[in-house]
């Protein structure tokens, strides 16, 4: 299968189940909802030593916010109810109730939720309010520019995590091109993030390494370097592969997120020196969610 | 299954209490069925067919209509769990209380202790109410602890009364002591308001338009500051329209006065912009 002249390996994406939760961030202005936000998401790449996955999802406009002020909404990702409830305290807590004039809110509503203002009120030390207001619950918590607004509860959902695919092209700048269109085009869409710097991974992992307690290690048959001194799965012309990793509440908007991508990726064609594109697997033993890359874009 | 009208013969002399009326209870009658229930009037009992007129209402399920309805009618909607009641006229004490779902309008005035120790539920009111909105039953500790209860018109003495939990709006004024003892929860007067609110409060917000008329010495005032759960709080009085959604829209820039100091002074009276 090719799609203007790159070639859509015949291979599948594997991924997995994980948590995920939509926190909104409302702030004086956009801009410092991005600050509490930039922050919250910060360091949040990978569930290896991240402990969490997340990314901004969208911009608010302060028509679609719960206090009508500006905000985004905020996609976080663990592999377990136990991991999110502590992500979401500690980077709300760290992030948002630190950052001038935000206010935070649960974007999802679900069976299962994750306390959120529910544990942060105790920073309050005795002088914060719980109001009910249409049926929700809301912590005021006093701090030094006011009060910091934050729902009891945010909603947990199942979702899925780690789809991905791979960007084979003759040189870095060709590959890093198709990247920066593929990220674009997925971030357009609802329901996902992206959670590498970029939305780009240029370190693929394989699974294990010859050193004793590491997990994960360099993808040496993807690494164009290695190709005379590994079992290389890279032609000879490819210089450079790039990774994108998407996150999504459901199969469904990792497909959508996965066609989007690989249809911008490989928009400027094999003359803009996209030679391949390919998807990280382990052979279909570890993840649930398999993304064949011919069905995606037939 | 259809729902009721009763429209009331002529003003009793007696105190009637309509408690027995709500539509669980009359879910599944016939208008036979239904006239034939007998009501407390003082101390006799009476037929409801000898007091009101019963007509069905086809297709309007779970619906009671009470017309001509006047204040000596005591305890409509009381224990209500579902369903609506529509009084045209005024009514008598304790309505909506102990309710803990559904809807009661009342298109006129009512008398006190409406909404007592109501748990759930929406309580309109066109008029005005009595004293002790929302107030204890008598002997409990605690008022309303859940529900909306928005009233157009004036309130009495001692609105909100111990209630615990839930949303009290008045359009007009308020007695004095509004909100006294409150427990937590939500009272807000747009009009004039008596001296001396949140009298023993323990926690709960008053949410005022204008100072009061004389304040307790165990209130202390925090300052003005912008408070973002007032922008939440009025984005859900738009539905309710009216005086309620157009100060709603306002809310959002308050100055806190804290108490009362005599009952632990967690509780706060919000002065809100005009």
């Amino acid at each position: 299968m090719k799609l203007n002249g790159v070639e859509i390996e015949d291979t599948f994406a594997e991924a997995f189940g994980m948590r995920a939760t939509r926190i909104l961030i409302t702030a004086t202005s956009l801009d410092w909802a991005y600050q509490a936000a930039n922050s919250m998401t910060g360091f949040a790449t990978s569930v290896i030593a991240c402990g969490c996955e997340a990314g901004i999802e969208r911009e608010l406009p302060a028509s679609e916010t719960p206090d009508g002020r500006p905000g985004l909404s905020v996609l976080l990702f663990t592999m377990s109810s136990k991991d999110m409830q502590k992500q979401v305290q500690d980077r709300v807590g760290q992030c948002v109730l630190t950052c001038p004039g935000t206010a935070c809110f649960s974007g999802i509503d679900a069976d299962e939720s994750i306390r959120m203002g529910a544990q942060l009120r105790y920073f309050g030390d005795g002088f914060q309010i719980s109001k009910l207001i249409g049926g929700r619950r809301y912590w005021r918590i006093p701090v030094m520019d006011g009060e910091f607004l934050c729902e009891e509860k945010v909603g947990m959902v199942r979702a899925v995590g780690g789809g991905n695919f791979l960007i084979l092209a003759t040189t870095r700048e060709a590959a890093l091109a198709a990247a920066e269109r593929a990220v674009a085009a997925m971030r357009a869409l609802p329901n996902v993030v992206l959670p590498f710097p970029g939305g780009v991974v240029r370190s693929g992992s394989k699974v294990g390494s010859k050193y004793k307690g590491l997990i994960a290690s360099t993808n040496d048959a993807y690494s164009p370097t290695l190709k005379g001194q590994t079992s290389t799965a890279l032609p000879p012309d490819v210089e450079a592969v790039l990774e994108i990793v998407v996150d999504g509440l459901s199969e469904d908007d990792v497909r959508a997120a996965t066609r989007a991508g690989i249809a911008a990726a490989c928009e400027a064609g094999a003359a803009g020196g996209v030679r391949r594109i390919s998807a990280g697997n382990y052979g279909g033993k570890l993840g649930p969610y398999h993304f064949h890359l011919r069905e995606i874009m037939a | 299954m259809s729902g009721f009208r009763l429209t009331l013969r002529t003003p009793p002399r007696q105190r009637i209490d309509l408690a027995a009326l709500t539509p669980e209870r009359l879910g599944g009658r016939d208008i036979e069925n239904v006239g034939a229930i007998e009501l407390a009037v003082g101390n006799r009992r009476q037929r409801l067919d000898t007091l009101f007129e019963v007509a069905p209402l086809k297709g309007a399920d779970d619906l009671i209509e009470i017309d001509r309805c006047c204040d000596r009618i005591d305890g409509i909607g009381r224990g209500m769990k579902h369903g609506r009641i529509v009084v045209r006229g005024d009514a008598g004490a304790y309505v909506a209380a102990e309710l803990s779902g559904g809807r009661v309008e009342v298109e006129g005035s009512v008398g006190p202790r409406a909404a007592a120790a109501m748990r759930d539920g929406v309580l309109t009111v066109a008029g005005n109410v009595g004293d002790f909105l929302a107030a204890p039953l008598a002997g409990e500790r605690r008022g309303m602890r859940g529900g909306l209860v928005a009233v157009s018109g004036n309130a009495g003495i001692r609105a909100g009364d111990r209630m615990r939990r839930g949303m009290i709006l008045i359009g007009g004024d308020a007695g004095a002591c509004a909100g006294s003892r409150m427990i937590a929860g939500t009272l807000a007067v747009l009009g004039r308001v008596g001296t001396f609110p949140g009298f023993g409060m323990k926690r709960g917000s008053v949410i005022l338009f204008r100072e009061p008329e004389r304040w307790l010495p165990t209130f202390a005032e925090t300052g003005a500051n912008d408070y973002a759960f007032l922008r939440l709080l009025g984005r859900s009085w738009e539905t309710l329209g009216g005086v309620f959604a157009e100060h709603g829209q306002r809310l959002g820039r308050a100055v806190r006065f804290v108490g009362d100091a005599a009952n632990g002074g967690k509780g706060e009276v919000l002065i809100c912009s005009a």
